[in-house]
């Protein structure tokens, strides 16, 4: 019996044996991944050419000729200046919506009076897209960079608002009555419980936010702009470079990808606390 | 270790076991430095829109004195200690806690929640025992002396750094215990706060707990399903019959000496004569709901 026992007990060897075998398979699963992504671009660059040859370069341009163009554009600058314009537009009303948005969301949802007052105008502006207001924010705000933050602002705003409302709304009511209990106050409680708590809906909001202002950027600049991505694809049109065109399509799928990550990181290092993932 | 001070009270020591129904009686407490506050619920009626919750308390709770509500699931024992945590407002009637009606929030009054989402997961355990503290004013040096002090008294002087969600339950639930009495509140309530912890866990704090209370002299009301529990902590166990419109239906005082022996004749027989009590009250509750108990 004791021997059977004995037998059955792991040598120090055999012990890290697991170890071992859980190193090598997490690293069989990293590299399975790297060969599906690699596979998964090869593929996607094949049915693009395909689609290229078949279509012809005045409808769909190649790979290589948007690598071209991609070269042409740098050299001369114009996709820096554009990508610069761009970001710092997106940034600049991003930002203003964020801070704007992260309060209004929080004072309604905790205080009743301010909820009913704002309620009606958050609920109906947020259903009119801003490509709607780019006529009127050319005439209110003139042609210059004024226009084109508004209209990200404006698209960041409300979907902040909204996703603090709902975060702030689902703070446990322990919490509240806790700090209450302990002798917070009012506006203690908003600054150590509310605020703190409504964290990761802000995140939320702020990130959504920042893929609904790509979308705005483009139409902003198409109207009314000198530099910018989205000016860059309407000269494209006008000059009939659809390899401009895609170039710009791109970077713009790269730049929102960009600031997404670094968004997320940013947030998961210095936000993680309150319960940012 | 700093113990409050207010309304310092001798209180003798007890007896027997034995068992009583109806008023407060002489307190049984071995003798102790008494600091908690009376409490007092008369003609309580607590309604939730056109639902009355409870009908008619009359309780009395004497100062030092760790009082248990037991009753089936529903009846409003949660909903009696947040009237007097004055975290809702009675449809009529009074409580009076030390001599003030509770109105708005008891500042008296400590709450022990249920769950531990009650404490703040962006805060270290540190930060959440310091916040009373904090709230009120004291200095950082203050908030990490009285923190750590806390700590010490729940058996967790090491996890000041950590976060709530790095402990087990049973150590968040230590934390909440800290935290409230780390702002020295004469009266503390306790809503099922061993609730959703293993029986061993439960054990141990229930002793942990027994430990502090008779160290700190508060008054405590808690709430539990648990007889057990209520005879292992309790003075007096307040039974509330089936809800809607839940009264007191008998209240036992507990004589046995502390440490309570569960295996005590008269704690077994005190523990028979409360089942049966619940027990009715729980075929009550579930024929207010429309279930026959030959449906069980």
């Amino acid at each position: 019996m004791t021997a059977a026992i004995q037998n059955t007990v792991p040598t120090r060897g055999e012990r890290a044996q697991p170890a071992r075998t859980r190193r090598s398979s997490a690293g069989g699963a990293a590299l399975r991944t790297a060969a599906l992504w690699v596979a998964s671009a090869v593929i996607g660059l094949g049915v693009w050419s395909f689609l290229a040859w078949w279509y012809g370069p005045t409808t769909v341009a190649s790979p290589a000729q948007v690598v071209t163009a991609a070269g042409e554009l740098a050299e001369s600058g114009v996709l820096w200046t554009s990508i610069w314009a761009s970001a710092q537009r997106i940034l600049v009303g991003w930002s203003l919506g964020v801070v704007i948005g992260a309060p209004v969301g929080i004072l309604m949802g905790r205080v009743n009076l301010v909820r009913q007052l704002l309620d009606p105008y958050i609920e109906f502006f947020r259903f009119i897209p801003p490509i709607a207001f780019v006529t009127l924010a050319v005439v209110w705000f003139g042609i210059g960079e004024t226009s084109k933050i508004v209209l990200i602002f404006y698209t960041s705003v409300f979907i902040v608002t909204v996703s603090t409302i709902a975060a702030t709304v689902a703070i446990s009511e322990n919490k509240l009555q806790a700090a209450a209990n302990l002798g917070a106050g009012k506006l203690q409680i908003m600054k150590t419980v509310v605020l703190p708590s409504s964290v990761p809906g802000i995140v939320t909001g702020a990130r959504l936010a920042m893929g609904n202002s790509f979308l705005t950027i483009v139409s902003a600049e198409i109207v009314a702009a000198d530099h910018g991505i989205g000016s860059m694809i309407w000269q494209a049109r006008n000059y009939g470079r659809i390899d401009w065109t895609f170039v710009g399509i791109i970077v713009l799928g790269i730049m929102g990808f960009l600031f997404d990550r670094v968004l997320r990181v940013l947030s998961g290092r210095y936000l993680a606390r309150y319960g940012v993932k | 270790m700093t113990v409050p001070t207010r309304g310092t009270t001798a209180v003798p020591s007890g007896g027997t076991t034995a068992v009583a129904s109806g008023g407060p009686a002489a307190a049984p407490s071995p003798a102790r430095t008494v600091t908690g506050v009376p409490i007092q619920i008369r003609d309580l009626r607590i309604s939730f829109g056109a639902a009355e919750i409870v009908s008619g308390i009359d309780l009395e709770v004497r100062p030092g004195e760790f009082v248990c509500l037991l009753g089936p699931s529903g009846c409003g024992k949660s909903t009696l200690l947040s009237a007097m945590a004055g975290f809702i407002e009675p449809r009529a009637g009074e409580i009076t806690c030390d001599g003030d009606e509770v109105n708005g929030s008891n500042p008296h009054a400590g709450m022990v929640f249920q769950s531990s989402e009650a404490l703040f997961e962006w805060m270290t355990v540190t930060q959440n025992v310091a916040y009373g503290p904090r709230m009120h004013g004291a200095g950082k040096a203050d908030q990490a002396r009285i923190a750590a002090e806390y700590l010490a008294m729940v058996g967790l002087p090491h996890a000041g750094k950590k976060f709530p969600a790095q402990l087990s339950g049973g150590m968040r639930q230590r934390v909440q215990i800290a935290r409230v009495l780390a702002n020295q509140p004469s009266l503390v309530l306790m809503d099922e706060p061993f609730g959703a912890l293993d029986a061993q866990t439960r054990q141990v704090l229930q002793v942990e707990l027994d430990r502090i209370w008779r160290h700190t002299g508060c008054t405590v009301v808690f709430v539990t399903h648990d007889i057990d529990e209520a005879l292992t902590l309790a003075d007096r166990v307040v039974v509330m019959s089936a809800g809607p419109k839940a009264r007191i239906k008998s209240i036992y005082e507990v004589h046995a000496q502390r440490p309570r022996d569960r295996a005590h004749p008269d704690v077994i027989d005190m523990y028979e004569k409360l089942r049966d009590d619940i027990r009715a009250e729980v075929v009550a509750s579930l024929r207010n709901q429309g279930i026959e108990e030959d449906q069980l």
